[in-house]
């Protein structure tokens, strides 16, 4: 006689217990429609740049399809490093500080995994990308949410960090330029933030995947404030910035220590980033640096032209400094953001992620990514112009907006 | 400057309100811009571009290869104006290397283009020699690929 077994029950509690990722259910309902825009996707529009593919398939000829040293290729690690000393001053040794990651997704998790005891509090900003809470559970650790609005511009503040500071916290996870609301953080803000972490003997896991996407003043890395670097994990890749999401490779940086303890999750269970994503990676940080600037032009127009569409329509929009999403404001709809994102693909066909997805704090807010063509972009402004009109019948209630109409200026959030 | 006529280069339909919006300025002083730039000949003409071949249209296009002897004073100037002036003709370059002047040419038939380059092009003062090359297929144009295929392939909601 067989039993049948319930793999439920099997189930380790800790990830049955993690909810699915609130994308998920939205993510069906898109995919069953036909004709929808969709500005729900985290990732660029543009493909990989070609010369980027074509070293790709040249190393594939090549015949490098071999395993790469664990800690990745040497001359890829390099390339970082020199990357990150010429744009920040900060020097990292590439023989020991740098471990090449299967994306920021396994750097985050390695990092986490190699730093947290049960128990541990990482602080974490809220509205976030959805990964990062589920991360530091599975990790044994314990998120504490730091909450960002639009009245500090979606920036973690040194208060805030000082206030939710308790004995068990370990870790602060710094994520600008942010996902989900498009927003940077300002070089003061940051350095206020850094004194307290010294003063509290905490660490930093900062996650700068977007860093290049900054349209706004300049980027500030974590680890080149003073005193910073010692106490900080940078984690980074080439996904953003090169449009190379699907080739999953990217880096974490920090103290030779941390990173061969990394190094050593790393080993077991990943051996090593797939070589052909490593040798698309050292292709586009030697000659891609131009087509890269392009990109990011490109994504600024888009921007402004988005930032422009959400105050014709009236919604409030805070002004993002980086990244490629918008996250207005949807309250006045009298709408959860859950709902309004479902009414407006189910009626206008057009797919946004609804801010909830990203913490409480994203309620009453949507995230609209800007990495779509301008046609697109303009189509889907069209219909939810439409739809907006409709939900709101003769009334025109919408109004007040975050920015000031006319002409967008630079520089007017930074020091929010 | 640069930045409207690199914005008008990949689509010429850009108004000067959404030519605004994107680079940030204000729609009047844009749109001046550009009156200024056309006024310059700096902007010369807003054309689309068509593929002609899924129209069904036929059409013969050449390339052909002209060498010179170049004249006094006036140098290739003279013959190099005395083709363009043709409307047949869609460009002429002067170039450098094993022949003078680079002179596209559209016609309907294959013989249309034949009769222009023996009756019109090569009796002309001053041209040594001729040598055509017919167009069998175009695949790129104008920064743009004729059948891209690269459609978007990304899921339609990601994190």
């Amino acid at each position: 006689m067989t039993a049948t077994v319930n793999w439920q029950e099997r189930i380790n509690p800790v990830v049955r217990a993690i909810p699915p990722s609130g994308i998920r259910r939205f993510f069906d309902l898109a995919t069953e429609m036909k004709g929808v825009i969709s500005l729900g996707v985290g990732e660029p529009d543009f493909v990989t740049p070609w010369h980027i593919r074509e070293a790709c398939v040249y190393s594939l000829e090549k015949g490098y399809t071999m395993y790469t040293s664990n800690n990745g290729l040497l001359e890829l690690r390099e390339e970082i490093a020199r990357d990150l000393a010429e744009t920040y001053r900060v020097f990292y040794n590439p023989k020991n500080e740098i471990l090449i990651t299967v994306g920021v997704s396994e750097g985050l998790d390695l990092a986490l995994r190699t730093l947290l005891s049960p128990g541990d509090e990482v602080l974490i900003p809220e509205p976030s990308y959805v990964s990062y809470a589920p991360c530091i559970t599975l990790a044994g650790g314990r998120p504490v949410y730091l909450k960002t609005s639009v009245d500090n511009g979606f920036q973690v503040t040194a208060e805030m960090v000082e206030k939710a500071v308790t004995p068990a916290t370990k870790v602060l996870l710094l994520c600008y330029p942010n996902n989900p609301t498009g927003a940077t953080i300002s070089r003061k803000n940051l350095m206020e933030i850094a004194e307290v972490v010294v003063a509290r003997d905490l660490l930093v896991i900062s996650d700068e995947i977007y860093e290049k996407l900054t349209y706004i003043g300049e980027h500030t890395c974590v680890p080149s404030l003073p005193g910073m670097r010692d106490r900080t994990i940078l984690l980074n890749g080439f996904s953003k910035s090169y449009a190379m999401t699907g080739w999953r490779v990217g880096y974490a940086a920090g103290n030779p220590d941390f990173i061969a303890a990394m190094r050593k999750i790393h080993q077991y269970t990943m051996l090593c980033a797939p070589i052909t994503a490593q040798m698309a990676a050292l292709e586009a940080l030697r000659n891609g640096k131009s087509q890269m600037k392009k990109m990011v032009e490109q994504y600024n127009r888009r921007r402004r032209l988005v930032l422009h569409a959400f105050q014709e329509l009236g919604l409030p929009c805070f002004e993002p400094g980086g990244a490629f999403y918008a996250f207005p404001e949807i309250r006045q709809t009298g709408l959860s953001s859950e709902e309004f994102a479902e009414q407006l693909l189910k009626e206008a066909r057009v797919a946004v992620v609804p801010g909830s997805a990203f913490g409480e704090q994203g309620e009453g807010h949507i995230r609209c990514s800007y990495a779509a063509s301008i046609d697109d972009l303009n189509e889907a402004f069209k219909r939810m112009k439409l739809f907006l009109k409709r939900r709101m019948g003769r009334r025109t209630v919408l109004k007040g907006s975050f920015v000031k109409p006319g002409p967008v200026s630079e520089g007017r959030c930074q020091s929010l | 400057m640069k930045e409207i006529l690199e914005l008008l280069q990949t689509d010429a339909r850009l108004t000067p309100g959404q030519i605004a919006v994107m680079l940030g300025r204000d729609e009047e002083e844009v749109a001046c811009k550009i009156k200024e730039m056309e006024e310059n000949k700096i902007i010369l003409g807003y054309f689309t571009l068509i593929n002609w071949d899924k129209v069904g249209e036929e059409m013969v296009s050449a390339i052909i290869e002209v060498k010179l002897s170049p004249q006094r004073e006036v140098g290739f100037d003279s013959v190099a104006e005395r083709i363009y002036r043709f409307p047949e003709v869609s460009s002429v370059r002067l170039m450098s290397g094993a022949y003078d002047l680079s002179v596209m040419i559209n016609g309907r038939t294959m013989k249309e283009v034949a009769h222009f380059v023996s009756h019109k092009l090569a009796t002309i003062e001053n041209v040594i020699s001729t040598c055509t090359h017919f167009v069998l297929k175009t695949y790129k144009y104008h920064g743009t690929i004729l059948e891209d295929n690269e459609s978007d392939r990304r899921l339609v909601v990601t994190p």
